[in-house]
């Protein structure tokens, strides 16, 4: 692997920081009067997608990081794995551990696309699409005549999470979810 | 498109007149302008500076990265109070506050110490900025007041310890390093907007050309001021040293943490045997002043072309 030097830090690289893969967030080039030249820089871990802050020497090296995204379709789970086949037409199935998956998990749906990406040919993290489309299985019964005004209820989705929807909502209905709040949405449309 | 420019029209109008300001303002008090090349043999010694290389006349040349070198040798030859406007370069500083090029103003006032050079060059600077309040702080009650440091009584231990919050464990860094992180991460973003903010009576293991001395209370100190505005430096001033001795071995500690060797600026070095008249100078970058006039947040929206478009 290639290795960057502070002055190639740009947002989006990929390098690694003790012993994990980042993306390069920010890099602020910082040097005091007379002083040492720094780089301030932020970066995700990609692991634990914890963002982290460091300063470097300016001129000082990472190596790059075999990192890559790919967009595949969630199959199944053997209950030990998530199975996803990239959709470039390669077809190569890829097992993705409970740890990669993270809480993706709540808003996985077969045949939807995710993205998931590849550190050393392995997945190390699972991005679903900002709206998934899920059907509930469990809530308290619907009350006739409510409209979205006043009040909300937990309701439970094939994949186990729970949401919070208004009370009109009953169960077998699909619900448009937003997965980067959590948050219902609306009824799916084509109902 | 990148062929056009970074900076408005209006911006560039208002960098012109800035220099009107400023040639009639030495103009007032007598102060000459110069010229000195911006092409020399020999190189900076400062080790945190790395001047860009060229080639001339089938030999290694160097762009100056500050013109310090050759306005003393006119001092030493009688010139008088000199200014000088010019470009300077500096390989590797690129980001919001810095750009390889840019315009520095460096001055010399003759038997000025450094308090009367302050007092003038906050005049030259609030005056433009339209800014009136001042706040002198030594370097020790600077890093007090904003980063809760007792500089003189700190071991490197528990300095270090304060700066890995910003870096990793496995870093070398050296006391200086640790304090120069102090000051850019911590200090410096918490200097105050509206005001001009004098620091003063550096350690003397960061006076560059400044001259040292024992304070009352026994600390090594530097005859070195810096201005900032905003958080923003906009000046480096010294009290000149003229010690040829003492020079000479600062040029040796530097040259030691040269990565690669640089030729020695002899010239200079002759002309300060000869003799630097006492005097005080200052080296203000003027890009960042006209981005503080203008309210920019990059370099790039007061410069013609920055160096990616350059």
């Amino acid at each position: 692997m290639a290795s960057y030097s502070t002055n190639e830090f740009k947002s989006g690289l990929k390098v690694m920081l003790d012993g994990d893969p980042c993306s390069i967030l920010e890099n602020e080039f910082v040097k005091p009067g007379k002083g040492q030249a720094f780089n301030r820089v932020k970066m995700r871990n990609l692991k634990s997608g914890r963002v982290w802050e460091r300063t470097f020497k300016s001129g000082e090296k990472l190596d790059g990081a075999d990192v890559m995204d790919y967009d595949m379709e969630y199959l199944y789970t053997d209950g030990e794995f998530f199975h996803f086949m990239a959709t470039d037409g390669s077809f190569e199935q890829y097992g993705a551990t409970p740890e990669a998956v993270g809480d993706t998990k709540n808003w996985l749906k077969e045949q939807e696309k995710y993205e998931v990406t590849l550190y050393n040919g392995s997945p190390i993290s699972v991005t679903p699409p900002n709206f998934v489309e899920l059907e509930v299985v469990e809530t308290d019964p619907g009350l006739k005549g409510d409209t979205a005004q006043g009040g909300s209820k937990p309701a439970y989705l094939t994949t186990g999470a729970m949401v919070r929807v208004p009370l009109f909502i009953n169960i077998g209905e699909v619900l448009r979810i937003d997965t980067r709040t959590g948050d219902y949405v609306s009824r799916a449309k084509g109902e | 498109m990148t062929w056009q420019p970074g900076a408005s029209i209006a911006s560039l109008q208002q960098r012109a007149q800035f220099n009107s300001y400023l040639r009639h303002f030495f103009a007032q008090r007598f102060v000459m302008e110069v010229e000195t090349p911006a092409l020399s043999c020999a190189a900076v010694d400062d080790a945190n500076l790395q001047p860009v290389m060229a080639s001339a006349c089938d030999k290694p040349v160097y762009l100056h990265t500050s013109p310090e070198y050759p306005m003393k040798r006119l001092l030493a030859a009688g010139s008088g109070d000199i200014y000088q406007i010019c470009k300077v370069f500096r390989d590797g500083e690129v980001g919001r506050r810095h750009n390889i090029e840019f315009t520095m103003l460096e001055y010399y006032r003759l038997g000025f110490d450094l308090k009367t050079l302050m007092d003038e060059v906050a005049q030259l600077v609030g005056d433009y900025l339209r800014i009136q309040r001042r706040i002198d702080l030594s370097y020790a009650q600077a890093l007090k007041q904003y980063a809760q440091l007792d500089v003189f009584n700190l071991d490197d231990a528990q300095l270090r310890t304060r700066v890995n919050e910003f870096v990793g464990h496995e870093i070398s860094l050296s006391r200086d390093e640790c304090l120069d992180i102090v000051m850019s991460h911590v200090v410096e973003p918490n200097l105050p907007a509206d005001a001009l903010v004098f620091i003063f009576n550096y350690p003397a293991s960061q006076a560059a050309l400044a001259n040292t001395f024992e304070s009352s209370d026994g600390h090594h100190l530097a005859k070195r001021f810096e201005l900032y505005v905003n958080g923003l430096e906009l000046a480096n001033g010294y009290h000149e040293l003229t010690d040829i001795i003492e020079q000479q071995s600062r040029f040796d500690q530097q040259a030691k943490s040269h990565h690669v060797t640089r030729p020695l600026d002899t010239h200079f070095l002759q002309a300060l045997e000869h003799g630097l008249p006492d005097c005080s100078g200052v080296a203000i970058g003027l890009d960042r002043i006209l981005m503080l006039k203008q309210g920019a947040s990059s370099i790039q929206d007061v410069l013609s072309f920055d160096f990616s478009r350059a």
